[in-house]
């Protein structure tokens, strides 16, 4: 069912919140993978607030619906995800980064609540991704596996491999969404290593490939409830996104995909993201 | 193999205000303008790893593969064989782990002159997590026929270890940190030699061996150790963990009884197992303990925290030297016969 009026409203404020408080964990930690955290956030906010089959109080429940990080160091933005969602505290937030924190720049999946994946070095959360859409099927249950991957990720090799076998084991209960904001740490994708035609690349790998803004909430869940109903195959939303989406200074700039924020930048940036 | 000699000197000024993956940069760039056949290659990590300096000023002999490390190893491997000289450049984890069998398939076994710069060693990118942390690396590459693995002590000491890995026809892997920790020299030191161990500073009652990071702290340790207990600790900068310097390591045995090693790095399979191999092999006998990181997965946190947490800073070595000289171990009295 497409997004009401009222749930495009509050999953709108619901992405905004999301961002000012990745931009205060920035603050706080000394510094943190910003750009690609926001890039991500809608995204994430889909899932989590709406199409996720998930309980927060029980995160072990064992029919949730499984996500994983495959761009690991994203885990600034998908913590504050968790905490907003309700899986641990929002004031285990302020020591992100810190000795001895539950929470660090790459998740742990021992420590951080809801955290179903450990992940950091790239391509690896793709192959887990399959490996717990191939155990739902052994298992008869019905959950479904979501996974985030990069655009710079997705040069592993790694990445294709688990591309192959995905299509070769028809997953017909796994969902991934490309964050393609077109940059990594040396700069444009294209100019390191280009990707182009990516969503060729996907079609030709077996997955069923849908191109769409990573950011426009109602044609992203449209996308998001065309690839549920699916069952042929693994889906892919290649989703187009920004880096630094929301702060008008970090957009697409590629010095924003790890960096530390002043009080005056927190405040700014904040100002920028607005209240959605 | 033509011979390149760099120009940079380094003045202690800008070393000390420079990360050791920094000098790195200028040293290589340098050589590079000597040596054509350099090239550097990096993934998505140039700026990170520094090597990028190389690549701003021989664009046309700067590769960036992306995030695709185990290709960029074997493309490395292949320009050898062509007859380039390549550099490699990324996370040590990465090096280590990721691009495992190409580095020692590819580039080992077929004995290729690839030098391998594997930066953010040990915990020294502490809030990274066990992800990032690579405290396995040494164990690995170590196995590696052919191999010559190099922990240079400081910024100083890599830029030694980066010209003077040029005479060795044969791959080789230095191991450098984040580029935070503190200079162990006070200076560039010329008589660095691969496979020599520099004794830091005298002692006769135990020697601390050690590596990379924990070299500043072991020195730190040694001089607190002197004037607060009088206990004379040798000092071994054992920057070259293969081949490891033998005769160094038996004339401390011999000399002090005691040794103890410290390591940013896994107790299992790095410097302190190194130095046992030679230790057990030589048939003499001695206190000997490892301190390193025990066998687990790394926390996130601060790398002064975790090098704390692990004791391989200078309170933690100072609290195990301690500890060994407090052993009874000399009530041995056929000692004199062993060593
Ligand atoms: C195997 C591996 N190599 C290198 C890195 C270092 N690294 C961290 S993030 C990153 C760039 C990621 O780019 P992208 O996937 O596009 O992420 P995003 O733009 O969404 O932040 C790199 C190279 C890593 N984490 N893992
Ligand atoms: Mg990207």
């Amino acid at each position: 069912m497409p997004l009401t009026d009222q749930e495009l409203k509050d999953l709108s404020r619901t992405a905004a919140k999301v961002r000012r408080d990745m931009v205060d964990v920035t603050g706080w930690s000394g510094g943190a993978h910003i750009g690609g955290s926001l890039s991500m956030a809608d995204i994430l906010v889909l899932l989590y607030w709406k199409y996720m089959r998930i309980d927060p109080a029980k995160p072990d429940w064992e029919d949730r619906d499984r996500f994983v990080l495959s761009k690991g160091h994203g885990g600034m933005g998908h913590a504050v995800v968790l905490a907003n969602r309700g899986y641990f505290p929002m004031e285990d937030l302020k020591s992100f980064n810190e000795t001895g924190s539950k929470l660090g720049m790459h998740l742990d999946s021992h420590k951080a609540v809801g955290c179903e994946i450990s992940t950091g070095s790239m391509g690896h959360g793709l192959c887990q991704a399959v490996g717990l859409a191939l155990g739902a099927r052994v298992l008869k249950k019905d959950w479904r596996t979501f996974v985030i991957i990069g655009d710079g990720e997705s040069d592993e090799g790694s990445i294709w491999e688990a591309a192959m076998s995905a299509a070769h084991y028809k997953t017909g209960n796994l969902i991934a969404f490309l964050d393609r904001n077109h940059y990594m740490i040396d700069g444009n994708t294209e100019k390191i290593m280009s990707l182009e035609p990516f969503a060729d690349k996907w079609r030709a790998f077996g997955w069923e490939t849908i191109e769409v803004s990573g950011h426009d909430l109602k044609a992203l869940s449209g996308a998001i409830e065309f690839a549920l109903d699916y069952k042929k195959g693994p889906v892919m939303l290649l989703c187009e996104t920004v880096k630094g989406k929301g702060v008008d200074f970090m957009e697409g700039k590629a010095a924003w995909h790890y960096g530390g924020l002043g009080a005056d930048l927190v405040e700014k940036a904040k100002a920028s993201i607005g209240e959605g | 193999m033509a011979k390149a000699e760099s120009t940079v000197t380094w003045t202690v000024y800008d070393a000390l205000k420079m990360s050791a993956r920094e000098i790195y940069g200028v040293v290589l760039t340098d050589l590079g303008g000597v040596n054509p056949n350099i090239v550097g290659l990096s993934a998505d990590l140039a700026k990170s790893t520094q090597i990028g300096a190389f690549g701003d000023k021989f664009p046309d002999r700067f590769f960036n593969f992306g995030i695709a490390e185990q290709n960029m190893f074997g493309v490395a491997a292949g320009m050898a064989k062509a007859g380039l000289l390549p550099f490699v450049s990324t996370f040590s984890a990465f090096a280590s782990m990721r691009a495992c069998e190409f580095l020692r398939t590819d580039i080992c076994y077929q004995n290729l002159n690839v030098k391998v710069i594997a930066t953010h060693g040990g915990t020294s990118f502490g809030s990274a997590g066990s992800t990032h942390h690579a405290f396995e690396d040494l164990s690995i590459v170590r196995a590696f026929p052919n191999l010559t693995v190099i922990v240079p002590a400081d910024g100083f000491e890599t830029a030694q270890a980066v010209k003077k890995c040029m005479d060795i026809n044969g791959p080789v892997y230095i191991r450098i940190g984040r580029g935070f920790e503190p200079s162990a020299y006070a200076a560039e030191d010329d008589t660095f030699e691969i496979g020599k161990a520099v004794e830091m500073h005298p002692g006769t009652d135990i020697t601390v061996i050690a590596c990379g990071p924990t070299v500043f702290q072991a020195l730190e340790a040694a001089k607190i150790l002197q004037t607060d207990g009088g206990v004379s600790v040798r000092v071994l900068n054992m920057h070259t963990i293969k081949p490891i310097d033998k005769e160094a390591i038996l004339k401390a045995v011999t000399d002090t009884r005691r040794i103890l090693t410290v390591e940013d790095h896994n107790v299992i399979g790095g410097l302190g197992s190194a130095v046992a191999d030679v230790i057990a092999g030589s048939g003499k006998g001695c206190a000997f303990e490892k301190v390193g990181i025990p066998d687990v997965f790394t926390p996130h946190g601060y790398p002064e925290d975790l090098m704390h947490l692990y004791k391989t800073d200078t309170d933690g070595i100072i609290e195990k030297v301690r500890e060994i000289l407090g052993r009874d171990f000399e009530a041995d009295e056929d000692w004199e016969d062993e060593v």
